[in-house]
């Protein structure tokens, strides 16, 4: 959806489910924001126990305090039915506010929750802040790094991406779910929001191109698809001025390694030689880890 | 940059935008030739008087682009008191019409009066009209009300003299800005023919599906392998495909700035080769054979840079 477009959208009356497969199966739940949840009629217990992540959105250009009391309520109900709860906060719309704005605002949030949680003898649990709008990438950002929270393999996955990148001239590299832009799993350089957006924006290129060509490719290797019963996996490479590659491949389960590779001097093929026999052998990995990992019953509870 | 107003060279085009205020001429100009998006447009402000633009493009043509400003007060300054300073050696006018305009007869008032002073003053230029901000035009009306405008402007246009009238709809908000503007601008470009005749030689030694030449900047569609089979071709590709990789391309293009650097390749699925063919062209090159050895690609499309210098 357009950002623009979002203008339009009515209130949410209703709790409402959207359902996303990558590497792990998530729901994400969009609850209504006049809701009482202290009503005895709903059924906040159940619903407070079967989740992982708990994300509370505060308007940055309102006024803010009546959003963290509330807030502080939610985090006493939650903590009680489920201490394993990671709570994040999105301080949401900065797009409107300068840059001392925001860090103002931010630091008065983060002090009033915690002064809030202190009454409530809540202080020393973890709440996570970030700053989003839906104009820029921030967005993606926050609910990728909240995602990272909930997947269990996290560690392995950071693990095997900065082996990958130590042995393939990789400056970055991100593993994205091809269709929401988020990215799963990152090296553990620190992320620049530049490279992020750049290669976000060459997983929406990559898909749009080959798109448009798509019934051509499907004419042309209508023998190929009859002699292997499988699409080819999709990959894009592109070269620019100052020699850095940006390098896309299709992984498990739509997701999509998208890495930065700097060759220093050395050509692009040999780059790519190289890099290619690294993501082969990372790609078995992903598929392992994938076959070992179950589902846990906290998860089928949500999509039951 | 001031040049000579009577510099005859013929690599030097002057284009006229013309309109009434608010029709969008300045957005077009800028999502076109200065990476705008459209999004950015409703920042910029009224066009004073005539804002000058010179836009190198393919190398050798330089496009001088006149956005005029559409306000009652000049639109009556260019007709009086500027008229021979204006309209003289014209090559292309592009008029932009709004389509929610509520005073078509003045619109089309105006339009007749630049044709009445180009008739005068360059009776050979040609005219290109725009019929703009279609989107927010109900989808089912579109063409029928297309096509009512343009009678009318035909009709119109033919009294002076310039019988064929070539009009788009356009808005900025798809690719059909794209399509309208890359008519425009090949109708100026001179050695088409060559370009044309190297394109399909290429394309047979690659072996390649379609080859489709892009201008470099502002990747404008200049020519492609298959124009001639666009109609009665033996399947049908979508036909706004150009726009849409005008349109990825660009928009692809801006976010390399965010690396530092510019565009250089591309290559999807060892099928879509973008590579640029010389300082001022980039040929986008789709595969018929996914197979084909990248290295042997890559150094036909080196072999082929010379014939497009």
């Amino acid at each position: 959806m357009q950002p623009l477009d979002t203008l339009y959208l009515e209130s949410t009356s209703n709790p409402y489910l959207e359902h996303f497969s990558t590497l792990i199966d998530l729901a994400v739940m969009e609850l209504p924001g006049q809701l009482n949840y202290f009503e005895p009629s709903y059924d906040s217990e159940r619903l407070f126990k079967s989740v992982g992540a708990l994300v509370y959105v505060i308007d940055s250009q309102d006024e803010y305090m009546n959003a963290i009391t509330n807030l502080a309520m939610i985090m006493e109900y939650a903590y009680k039915v489920n201490p394993a709860i990671n709570v994040e906060v999105l301080i949401h719309k900065v797009d409107g506010l300068s840059e001392d704005f925001k860090a103002d605002a931010q630091r008065e949030i983060m002090q009033r929750t915690g002064e809030e949680l202190l009454e409530l003898g809540l202080d020393g649990v973890q709440v996570s802040f970030y700053l989003t709008s839906i104009f820029d990438h921030s967005i993606y950002e926050a609910f990728s790094r909240i995602i990272q929270k909930l997947i269990p393999e996290i560690s392995y996955l950071e693990n095997m991406l900065d082996n990958l990148i130590q042995h393939s001239k990789i400056d970055k590299a991100f593993l994205f779910d091809i269709n929401s832009k988020i990215y799963v799993s990152t090296d553990s350089n620190p992320v620049d929001i530049q490279t992020y957006e750049v290669c976000a924006e060459f997983v929406d290129v990559t898909i749009d191109l080959f798109d448009l060509y798509k019934t051509a490719g499907a004419r042309n290797n209508s023998k190929a698809i009859k002699n292997k019963e499988t699409t080819p996996e999709l990959k894009n490479v592109a070269q620019l001025g100052n020699d850095l590659i940006i390098y896309l491949r299709q992984m498990i389960r739509g997701l999509a390694l998208v890495a930065v590779i700097r060759p220093n001097g050395t050509d692009m093929e040999s780059c790519l030689t190289v890099a290619d026999y690294n993501v082969d052998i990372f790609k078995k990995g992903l598929e392992q880890i994938w076959k070992s990992s179950r589902v846990t019953p906290q998860e089928e509870s949500i999509n039951s | 940059m001031s040049t000579p107003m009577n510099a005859t060279s013929n690599n030097r085009k002057k284009l006229l935008l013309m309109g009434r205020s608010g029709s969008g001429k300045s957005s077009m100009r800028s999502i076109i030739f200065s990476n705008y998006s459209a999004f950015d447009t409703r920042r910029l402000g009224a066009t004073i008087d005539v804002e000058h633009s010179h836009l190198r493009f393919l190398g050798n043509m330089t496009l001088n682009l006149w956005d005029c400003g559409g306000q009652d007060v000049f639109m009556e300054n260019y007709f009086t008191k500027q008229k021979d300073h204006i309209f003289q050696m014209v090559q292309v006018l592009i008029h932009v019409f709004d389509v929610e305009s509520t005073d078509v007869i003045k619109d089309i008032e105006i339009f007749t009066r630049a044709l009445k002073q180009l008739k005068k003053y360059s009776p050979e230029a040609k005219i290109f009209v725009l019929l703009h901000k279609m989107d927010l035009v109900q989808l089912d009306k579109r063409n029928d009300l297309f096509e009512i405008m343009m009678g009318k402007l035909q009709e119109t246009s033919s009294e002076f003299g310039f019988p064929n009238l070539v009009g788009f709809p356009t808005s900025i908000w798809d690719e059909s800005l794209y399509k309208a503007w890359s008519q425009i601008v090949c109708s100026l470009i001179p050695n088409m023919t060559i370009h044309q005749s190297n394109l399909k030689s290429l394309k047979s030694i690659l072996n390649a599906y379609e080859i489709i030449l892009f201008e470099r900047t502002t990747f404008l569609v200049i020519c492609s392998s298959n124009m001639n089979m666009q109609n009665g071709g033996v399947e049908v590709l979508d036909p706004k495909i150009f726009e849409k990789i005008s349109n990825i391309m660009k928009n692809f293009k801006q976010n390399c700035t965010k690396l530092k650097s510019e565009f250089r390749t591309l290559i999807l699925n060892d099928s879509i080769y973008v590579c640029e063919l010389s300082s001022n062209m980039v040929c986008f090159i789709v595969l018929n054979d996914p197979n084909d050895s990248r290295e042997m690609v890559l150094e036909n499309i080196r072999k082929a840079k010379e014939l497009f210098q």
